[in-house]
């Protein structure tokens, strides 16, 4: 049994890492800000504050896995985020509609991108700073450089809105609902896992261990959802980075798709002579990029109730960097999509908790340029232990 | 005797579960060519490594003594200080820099922090003449052959002044020619005085070149012994795997059934120049149930013939292709694949296996569909395929979920060939199938072959080891300057026969 829990620790030492620096985090600033960090509405609006970054965050995983990268996100998310107001505003569109066509708009830049990447052999560094700029500069056509506002209540309620309760009393009755049923299927899952692999006949946890584990990540999913339980209800926002999350990570592990991503950035002669359509694969991978990209763009706008010229400005760097100290390694073929998500929790608990001690941007910048430094090398040296 | 310039006594080195060096003991003397020989995973690189302060003083137990001095390493620059020089198996040249440059890089010749470029010029002119290279010194490394490269690597040992000088299989990527003249550098070398530690898996250079013998085994100093008549590769061998092979290669009686691929005026252009004719008008059949040999030197165009049968190399590929009686198209290796027609390339850890993913993952990963149920990689499915072939090709492990980074050369080239034999071949192109592995797992791999061809595939064998070729094939296909010179029946084949055809002669 000791064994086990050897060798699980071992696999998943990155993700435990992680975790444990997350909290510490949070921990450090209960401390710093007298328990103001900790009160549930704090902690929802937290979340809120990282769901786009934690959808483009999971965006770029397979983009760097691949061996690439996109420095264009800022300015496709300022882009896209205009277009869905501009269809509201301007066109009158519908919450559904304008939502739909923005995601569109967000595929034709990923094929745009992804075609000069996969078909052209321009190293996707030149392509997206070359649309860095170009989405930038249409992103200013577009608004002509004014604020575009407001925006339809539907429609703001995907960055700001909370799903709506069904019971009227003090706690959010829905998210309770919801919390159980995630906990409830999350046991199911794994007791189906472990099934099948007696099945197969491999090794399985011991059952102490088993139950343990069961317990600690129900234990986890209680409390995530009882924080919004306990204030306004779950975010929207929050349902779509889930959605998001679920999506991504089923497609990384269950799929050929996945596999190949991680084969192109491991070894991409190895892929190719392995019967991998390289181009396709990575056309389609910055074609996911756009659309998630589109997907932050309206929720941005969204939060702000608003498209502005600015929108977005500098966005990459946060959501690179979240990427990177969830794990993600800048050489390609290694990072998940759960690290990824984490990296822009400590990223934006950074940003909130230092806000709320009233740290000067001056020291806010040095303070998260440092600890990337950091995660990346905690990283390298623990991985050279090897 | 000779006195003792470099001892090392009960070394001991771990490794978090194994212990890669048991109290080994090595001396070499002044002015001789000491081999070290072992299969992979004896303990040879490790040594080296030690010695020359890769794995830094203290990170293992025992003495290394150098001139009587016991010493402490913390780096190569340590060991190069004294006078130790080591020669990677991989060439640690920079490319882009020109020969110059790349000899005194980290050890620039300079004056007040300015380099001196005559002088340094004047110098490697020296000691490229040592090692027999009259090149210009400020030619590009991009533009010399691997041979020169290797060549240039001691040029920049020499101008050390080294006593010692280690090489790490310095032949693997050579020509026969190329060999040679490495080898009698090396013996010029020795009467210079220097001593060489020469690490090799090819026994019949070993045998030619040493003064002394060291055999390792399994982190072990087996034995030392002086290199005289009564040595041959025979004998090395037995003390290596520690058992008497009495047949190096299991020959086996095929039963050829019918043509299975026919190829028909094949001809290639250089995928780098355009206008350059790689493959000239290549023909040939290969029947089910038999091993076809294709033997050549380096830059016959092997590699490149069957790569682009494949469909991932080449330009204006033309040819008339039959697979199993059908018209084949070549396309991409996606649809080979899927035709029944496989390609395990020359170099497995640059274009064979993804090092950072584990095994099941690397054997999947040409036939996914395999292991997919409603479009979703079923996990289980999987483990269970890789678990066995990792049973059926004997692969060494602890799990199946070790990244294959972590195993040794033989076992990473098992995994490459389960991930082809996953994918259910009809025709298998085997390119350098035992380079750099060693002996046991070379012999385990020809039983593969065997099964695989009683069960009735087609495996194509290119091969740069003349007796592998002559052991393992049926038939024999001698290629030069991208055509086939000649096609030879294993009974009545030898060595100076296919070399004949191989230079080039008619």
């Amino acid at each position: 049994m000791i064994g086990q829990i050897k060798t699980a620790v071992k696999n998943n030492i990155r993700q435990y890492t992680m975790i444990i620096a997350l909290i510490s985090i949070m921990i450090i600033f209960t401390i710093l800000t007298g328990g103001t960090f900790m009160t549930s509405r704090n902690l929802s609006n937290l979340f809120i504050q990282t769901s786009y970054i934690a959808i483009l965050a999971s965006g770029i995983v397979w983009v760097i896995v691949a061996g690439h990268i996109d420095l264009s996100i800022g300015s496709v998310v300022g882009f896209t985020g205009a277009i869905a107001a501009i269809l509201q505003v301007n066109f009158h569109m519908n919450t559904v509609f304008a939502l739909f066509i923005t995601l569109l708009v967000g595929v034709l830049i990923g094929l745009w991108q992804g075609y000069w990447v996969a078909y052209r052999n321009v190293p996707a560094f030149i392509v997206t700073l070359a649309g860095m700029m170009v989405f930038k500069g249409t992103l200013l056509g577009v608004t002509n450089g004014a604020t575009i506002a407001p925006l339809n209540p539907s429609f703001k309620a995907i960055g700001n809105g909370y799903i709506p309760n069904i019971g009227n009393t003090g706690i959010h009755l829905t998210t309770l609902l919801i919390g159980i049923a995630a906990i409830v299927i999350y046991n199911f899952v794994e007791i189906k896992k472990r099934n099948e692999r007696v099945n197969y006949q491999f090794e399985v946890l011991s059952m102490p261990l088993q139950i343990v584990k069961m317990s600690a990540v129900s234990i986890a999913i209680a409390l995530f959802f009882s924080i919004m339980v306990m204030y306004k209800g779950m975010p929207w926002s929050i349902v779509i980075v889930i959605i998001v999350a679920l999506i991504y990570s089923f497609i990384t592990y269950k799929t050929p798709f996945g596999r190949h991503v991680y084969a192109i950035g491991g070894n991409t002669e190895a892929a190719k002579l392995s019967g991998i359509n390289i181009k396709q694969r990575n056309l389609l991978i910055f074609v996911s990029m756009g659309v998630l990209g589109a997907l932050g763009g309206a929720i941005y706008a969204a939060r702000l109730n608003a498209a502005s010229a600015q929108a977005g400005n500098g966005l990459e760097l946060e959501v690179i960097a979240s990427a990177i100290i969830g794990g993600t390694s800048t050489l390609g073929g290694e990072g998940t999509i759960i690290g990824a998500i984490i990296g822009a929790l400590v990223m934006a608990t950074l940003n909130n908790g230092m806000s709320l001690m009233d740290v000067q941007p001056t020291w806010q910048y040095i303070v998260k340029g440092m600890i990337l430094l950091l995660a990346v090398w905690v990283d390298i040296s623990t991985r050279k232990g090897k | 005797m000779a006195e003792n310039i470099l001892e090392m006594k009960n070394i001991i080195k771990e490794f978090p579960g194994v212990k890669a060096l048991n109290n080994v003991n090595f001396s070499v003397e002044k002015g001789e060519i000491h081999a070290l020989v072992g299969e992979n995973g004896a303990g040879k690189s490790t040594l080296m490594k030690v010695l020359s302060g890769v794995h830094p003083f203290g990170s293992y137990e025992g003495d290394i003594i150098i001139g009587g001095e016991v010493k402490a390493f913390n780096g190569i620059k340590d060991s190069e200080e004294s006078k130790v020089a080591i020669i990677y198996q991989e060439l640690a040249l920079v490319k882009e820099m020109n020969i110059v440059e790349n000899i005194f890089l980290g050890n620039e010749i300079k004056k007040h922090g300015i380099i001196n470029w005559n002088e340094a010029i004047n110098k490697t002119k020296k000691v490229l003449a040592e090692v027999g290279l009259k090149d210009n010194p400020l030619s590009k490394i991009v533009n010399l052959g691997i041979g020169k490269q290797q060549l240039i690597e001691i040029a920049k040992a020499i101008s050390k002044n080294i006593d010692i000088l280690i090489l790490d299989e310095p032949t693997a990527a050579l020509t026969e020619s190329e060999s040679d003249n490495l080898l009698i550098i090396i013996k010029e070398l020795r009467n210079k005085g220097v001593s060489c530690v020469y690490i090799s898996h090819k026994l019949n250079e070993v045998i030619d070149v040493a003064d002394t013998i060291t055999v390792l085994r399994d982190g072990q100093t087996i034995t030392s012994f002086a290199n005289d008549e009564t040595i041959n590769e025979e004998k090395i061998i037995s003390l290596m795997v520690g058992r008497e092979l009495t047949t190096r290669f299991p020959r086996v009686e095929h039963t050829p059934g019918d043509v299975v691929l026919e190829v028909n005026n094949l001809n290639v252009y250089s995928e780098e120049i355009t206008d350059k004719k790689i493959i000239n008008n290549v023909s040939f059949k290969a029947r089910k149930g038999e091993i076809v040999g294709i033997s050549g030197l380096m830059g016959a165009g092997r590699t490149e013939m069957a790569m682009s049968l494949f469909g991932a190399y080449g330009s204006n590929v033309s040819g008339k292709v039959k697979l199993d009686g059908a018209e084949f198209k070549i396309k991409g290796p996606r649809e080979s694949i899927e035709k029944g027609l496989c390609y395990l390339s020359e170099d497995r850890k640059a274009n064979g296996l993804v090092l950072m993913m584990d095994i099941k993952e690397n054997i999947s990963l040409a036939s996914l569909e395999k292991v997919c149920k409603n479009m979703m990689i079923n996990s289980n499915e999987e483990m269970k395929v890789a678990n066995e072939y990792v049973k059926k090709l004997l692969i060494k492990t602890p799990s199946i979920e070790q990244n294959v980074n972590n195993l040794s050369g033989g076992n990473q080239q098992k995994v490459v060939l389960a991930k082809w034999l996953l994918a259910g071949p009809k025709v298998l192109i085997l390119d350098e199938p035992t380079r750099g592995i060693d002996v046991g797992a070379k012999f385990e791999i020809y039983n593969i072959m065997n099964e695989l061809v009683k069960a009735g595939v087609s495996i194509i064998m290119i091969s740069s080891e003349l007796p592998e070729v002559l052991g393992m094939s049926d038939r024999i296909l001698v290629m030069n300057n991208g055509e086939i010179k000649a096609e030879l029946g294993y009974k009545d084949v030898s060595q100076e026969k296919v070399m004949h055809y191989a230079t080039g002669g008619k």
